[in-house]
């Protein structure tokens, strides 16, 4: 068994257009690292350069944001399904004000 | 990214974008956000699903990460995809911020921004926002109903008289109706 991860439209570019793939990890850094060495440059549109989680993406291990289970150290199990998708948000505030304001 | 099947143009029903305007009041002066579903690579907006600003602000609006997942499950399931993703601006014009450029992640999707800053005409303009680049197109609007917003007008309710005006700059309106 392995992890079924699925791909947003905005990504499918890495993965030579498949919407679904499958990966390994026992965490979300893990799995993330493994896709990266089959899908070059995926994990660089997730993971920002100080090593965070990216606030244009939402990841959902099944049906949680792994924001409410521990981001990276979100745990893994053979079986589960990970979601990505794009965060959608904006607003009519500047980008570093609202970063600045919101703490992200 | 199949920039070749991109239609420069909204074809939306006049429905639908009413519904949509209503959202963006009712919320008012907090930013309203949504979208409509329509069937993958079609390009026709259909099924219009308000959601809920998570951040409840006038200045910012975030989908709710959960909603937003069972939303696209929802899609994926019938077939469809973000066809438009819309938001409102209260106190300024329909135009994309800086925040939301860097945040458009549907290469597909029309950007449909409502300004609900005049009580009485919504703005509405549509944009393209790929690879950080905006463009604009005009909207298209289906199934006209005047008499209907006539019947509104003369039933004596000044909340149900609500005026749209469409276009890319007051010197290029497409479409404007004004009571």
């Amino acid at each position: 068994m392995a992890i079924d991860v699925r791909i947003p439209t905005i990504l499918r570019s890495y993965t030579g257009g498949a919407k679904a793939v499958a990966g390994a990890g026992d965490n979300l850094a893990e799995l993330l690292t493994n896709l990266d060495g089959v899908y070059p440059g995926l994990r660089g549109r997730l993971i920002t350069p100080e090593g965070g989680l990216h606030r244009f993406v939402n990841i959902y291990v099944n049906d949680e944001d792994v924001r409410f289970l521990g981001s990276l150290d979100a745990k893994i199990s053979d079986g589960d399904t990970v979601t990505i998708l794009p965060a959608v948000a904006g607003g009519a505030f500047g980008l570093a004000a609202a970063a600045a304001v919101l703490g992200r | 990214m199949g920039i070749g099947r991109l239609v420069a143009v909204l074809t939306i029903h006049r429905e639908i974008i009413e519904a949509i305007v209503a959202h963006a009041r009712r919320d008012h002066p907090d930013e309203a956000c949504g979208v409509v579903a329509g069937p993958v690579g079609s390009d026709a907006p259909q099924r219009h699903i308000p959601m809920e600003n998570a951040e409840r602000s006038t200045t910012f609006y975030r989908f709710d990460s959960t909603e937003q997942l069972r939303v696209w499950r929802e899609m994926d399931d019938l077939d469809e995809e973000p066809v438009v993703i819309y938001h409102s601006h209260t106190a300024t014009e329909p135009y994309p911020s800086r925040t939301d450029i860097s945040y458009a992640g549907e290469p597909n999707a029309h950007y449909l921004l409502v300004s609900t800053r005049d009580a009485q005409t919504a703005e509405i303009r549509s944009f393209r926002i790929v690879d950080g680049q905006v463009s604009e197109e005009p909207v298209q609007l289906v199934g006209e109903s005047m008499d209907v917003m006539r019947s509104y007008e003369e039933s004596g309710d000044p909340h149900a008289v609500q005026s749209f005006m469409f276009g890319q700059s007051p010197a290029a309106v497409d479409y404007e109706c004004q009571h």
